[in-house]
């Protein structure tokens, strides 16, 4: 361990060229994701002479990712403790019907909000319930919620059919952005979205460079100085340039911010908390986390909780999108989000994955999605197309990691 | 005069990536032999057996293997299999929903044309049993059999594909003393029929006791091969060869006081609730402070059943009566994390099953039943957990490249000690030890044992579950026996013997009371 950290350092440019490949090979699995989404930029990016890459397309892109995102995140946590959840699509798309009814009946937003989310918590519990004290297995138990639900959504919006949503605060969820600054009034950009920017790289500098210097403090593995650098400066590259996108178009969609909000809350969840510990204890050894002093019914059980939250949250954020909630929405919600989630790494073996990852997924799965609308590609090919990505990504992933282990 | 050899393996060399596996190993054995293959974890014993059965397919490792005078390329194990070679691992390949006549011949039917024939598989299968010594209906489903028994099919679906070399992979591990005893002659019993075996085996008496022939691996080269056949080996001498030292005494000897009774259970009696069964009958037993106590007994006596109803009655079991103490104050644990904060704590017997989270690092594992203990508003303290995690690391001499190292890939030794740092983490009073050296090497053994008399000098108190009869002999300061869910008699390990212990171990319920 110490001897690679001295020549690493050691070595000069061969060397570096040398610790990227090794890194790449070791790495693959986290590695596949971004060179699969940087492929898909280019190839839609000239497929479309550049329509793809315009700051209008890729604002649209981050405000049609919101609602996968969010479910997502939730769907990670379920599969790392090696549950599924099918029925959170029409979930997300019963409650942002009921969502849209409450509005036209003239509720507050304010209120309408909470109580749609409070609702998806309900949800949650219910199928909580059933798999942790019947112990009804997840996908049995879901599968009936995403009939019933299903049914719900058609029944909610049989006498109206198509519910339109005109509540200009509802709308901003995720067609809005962020006010500005007074100052950046006479500005040519979107001040207050550069400044947040240029502190999330300040931020990522800080907190990488403190990670590394535990990880020397005990002795740990660490990348080469160079690579260090490097992987920091294309980093920070990229932040600027999404900002720069985002500050000379409008600003930062309230989409952006709800989804980065929910992240961080779950993020710092998952790696940083006792709860967090358990998910990930639970998902490597059920049994063992029980013996462990782990409630695992307790754990599965609030899981279950914050996914049914999420799946609230994502209904919303999709009839938002729309202004309206159709009789079919959520069709397909719940493959997005698990396929978002195995893209981003969640292992099919349960015990492995993580929500920021997962993003990046969502991200894949829904750059995929708003490049073949904007070629025309036929919906029913669409579907081919994604299903032929998901299960690549998942073979991919047994693969490796059957690598990793022999 | 020429040995009659079946196998010869010769300079066989494998390689994985970092380690060298097998260093020019050569390996004979002779027709109609019980050749024991002897060596600590990690020695090279299963890496021989793997590439001998095919497992590890020709071309990946150097060398050459002769069966019956010819050179052999097995690129699968059914082209070992075809040679006349099977091989029984330590984890048994059954199917426990189907009956044994199924696993018998499953993957070997017996067809009539295109259908199964399964009158002539019944038929076949009672044969089979017939001649491993297994009094069961062939109907009756694997699920219903003991591991002795399970054992027994095993053998017997080898002997239906016409074996001439038999390879068992510890073959005693999971079986009580009896049962250990019943195989031992089996496989005197098939010798004498001609078949070949190649026994893998930490249980250095049986060895003793059965073998021809005796060969040592240590680091992956022959020590030495032993002819048992002219005159007896000592179990010290085989010692010797596996460590490369010699070991005085297995048994660390301590000198503890003992102190007042810090744990005790009353009248306690459990019901299995699907079946409606008694599991665990008016049990009374209590631990002193700085004493380990012995819980000896056959497989299924009740004694891991025991720990798990106390242990916050994982099995959730219907319990009838009872009261349980702690430290004078009375307890009753609803979950493992009740009992983990009262101070208590329980290393499990299958430490790959429900012990560790093989997936996760080690400080991820050592610190997961106590984390509390490493929160600070909210927040898991990692450097704090790389620090603990580090201090057991030595203090425990957990041989691992990191803490950072995937207990997946320890040795059965150190994931062991891991499990036990894991229970200690905790701060706990009382610590139950299921069978804590199962399937580990001499020398780890003698380091668990060192810890374990660490443990009680602190003022811990233990109990320690074995099928070890030695090791019960040896470690304890008293013992409990147990039979058929209760507690059939208590003795001082000074008055200790073998026998007396064997003989309260196979009383009845009806005896006891």
């Amino acid at each position: 361990m110490k001897t690679e950290k001295t020549t690493t350092s050691r070595q000069g440019k061969e060397g570096l060229a040398a610790e990227v490949a090794s890194l790449l090979v070791k790495n693959i699995r986290d590695y596949a994701m971004y060179i699969a989404l940087a492929v898909i930029f280019l190839i839609f990016s000239i497929a479309t002479n550049g329509l793809f890459v315009s700051s209008r397309n890729l604002i649209n892109l981050v405000n049609q990712t919101g609602y996968v995102a969010v479910l997502a995140i939730g769907m990670t946590l379920i599969l790392i403790i090696k549950h599924i959840d099918l029925s959170i699509g029409f979930v997300a798309g019963f409650l942002g019907a009921v969502a849209a009814i409450l509005l036209m009946n003239g509720w507050n937003v304010w209120i309408v909000i909470p109580v749609v989310l409070l609702c998806g918590v309900l949800v949650g519990v219910y199928q909580g319930f059933l798999v942790t004290k019947i112990k009804v297995p997840a996908f049995v138990t879901t599968l009936a919620g995403m009939f019933m639900f299903r049914g719900l959504l058609s029944m909610v919006t049989a006498g109206t059919g198509t519910i339109i949503v005109r509540d200009r605060t509802f709308l901003q969820l995720s067609n809005g952005y962020i006010p500005d600054l007074p100052w950046g009034a006479n500005l040519d950009f979107h001040l207050l979205t550069l400044i947040v920017g240029i502190g999330l790289v300040f931020a990522m500098i800080y907190s990488q460079v403190k990670h590394r210097q535990s990880l020397k403090r005990y002795d740990f593995e660490t990348t080469s100085m160079s690579i260090f650098v490097i992987k920091q400066a294309a980093l920070s590259i990229l932040i600027m340039v999404v900002t720069w996108i985002m500050a000379t178009y409008r600003g930062i969609p309230w989409t952006a911010v709800i989804v980065s909000v929910v992240l961080l809350i779950y993020n710092f969840m998952l790696t940083k908390t006792r709860f967090g510990r358990h998910i990930y204890a639970i998902g490597g050894n059920a049994e063992a986390a029980e013996l462990s002093g782990i409630k695992v019914n307790r754990v599965t059980f609030l899981v279950f909780a914050s996914m049914g939250l999420m799946a609230a949250l994502g209904g919303m954020l999709y009839t938002s999108r729309l202004a309206s909630a159709t009789p079919t929405a959520g069709l397909g919600f719940e493959l997005d989000a698990i396929a978002s989630s195995y893209i981003g790494g969640v292992s099919v073996g349960g015990g492995v994955g993580r929500v920021t990852n997962t993003i990046v997924g969502a991200l894949v799965i829904m750059s995929l999605t708003n490049g073949m609308n904007l070629l025309g590609v036929d919906i029913s090919f669409q579907y081919v197309v994604k299903g032929a990505i998901f299960i690549l990504a998942v073979a991919f992933d047994v693969f490796t990691r059957k690598r990793g282990n022999a | 005069m020429a040995k009659d050899l079946i196998l010869e393996m010769r300079n066989i060399t494998k390689e994985f990536p970092g380690v060298k596996a097998l260093d020019r190993v050569t390996f004979e054995v002779e027709r109609g032999e019980i050749h024991c293959l002897v060596g600590e974890n990690g020695a090279g014993k299963s890496t021989l057996m793997k590439v001998l059965s095919g497992v590890y397919p020709f071309g990946s490792y150097e060398g050459e293997i002769v069966l019956n005078g010819k050179v052999q390329e097995f690129r699968h194990i059914s082209d070992s299999e075809r040679q006349g070679i099977a091989i029984i691992y330590q984890e048994l390949a059954l199917f426990p929903e189907l009956p044994v006549y199924e696993n018998i011949f499953m993957g070997n039917e017996i067809v009539n044309g295109r259908v199964i024939d399964w009158n002539e598989t019944k038929v076949r299968a009672a044969k089979m049993l017939k001649r491993v010594g297994l009094n069961v209906d062939p109907s009756t489903k694997i699920k219903e059999l003991g591991v002795g028994q399970r054992q027994l099919v095993e053998i017997a679906k080898a002997l239906s594909k016409d074996v001439d070399l038999l390879i068992l992979d510890e073959p005693t591990a999971a079986l009580n003393e009896e049962d250990s005893e019943n195989l031992l002659n089996l496989l005197r019993e098939l010798k004498s029929q001609g078949v070949t075996c190649i026994m893998i085996s930490h249980k250095l008496k049986e060895i003793v006791a059965i073998a021809d022939t005796i060969t040592v691996l240590r680091d992956g080269c022959v020590v030495t091969s032993l002819d048992a056949k002219e005159h007896k080996i000592e179990e010290q001498e085989i010692i010797k060869h596996m460590v490369g030292r010699e070991i005085e005494n297995i048994y660390p000897a301590r000198e503890v006081t003992v102190g007042d009774i810090a744990f005790e259970v009353k009248n306690w009696t459990a019901v299995d609730r699907a079946s409606g069964r008694e599991i665990l009958h008016n049990v009374n037993l209590n631990v002193r402070k700085g004493e380990i106590v012995g819980l000896a007994g056959l497989m299924g006596a009740g004694r891991t059943e025991l720990a798990l109803s106390l242990f916050g009655n994982v099995p959730g079991y219907d319990i009838r009566s009872g009261e349980v103490y702690l430290n004078g104050k009375r307890v009753e644990f609803k979950h493992p994390a009740d009992a983990i904060s009262a101070g208590m704590s329980y290393v499990t017997e299958d430490r790959k099953g429900n012990g560790l989270i093989l997936i996760q690092d080690v400080k991820f594992n050592v610190t997961v039943s106590a984390l509390e203990k490493l929160v600070h508003q909210l927040v898991v303290n990692e450097n704090e957990e790389i620090t603990v995690a580090n201090e057991y690391r030595e203090s425990f001499d957990i041989r691992t490249p990191s803490v950072q190292t995937p207990t997946g890939t320890l040795s059965g030794g150190n994931q062991q000690k891991t499990s036990l740092a894991k229970s200690l983490f905790s701060e706990p009073s009382l610590v139950i030890l299921d069978e804590p050296t199962r399937g580990i090497d001499v020398g780890a053994k003698f380091e668990i044992y060192s810890l374990m008399n660490q443990l009680v000098a602190r003022g811990m108190s233990i109990i320690m579950i074995s099928s070890e009869l030695l090791e019960v002999l040896g470690m304890s300061d008293r013992i409990y026996i147990m039979s058929e869910g209760t507690i059939t008699g208590e003795i001082d390990a000074e008055d200790a013997t073998e026998e007396k212990v064997m003989a309260m171990a196979t009383k009845t319920v009806e005896e006891a009371v």
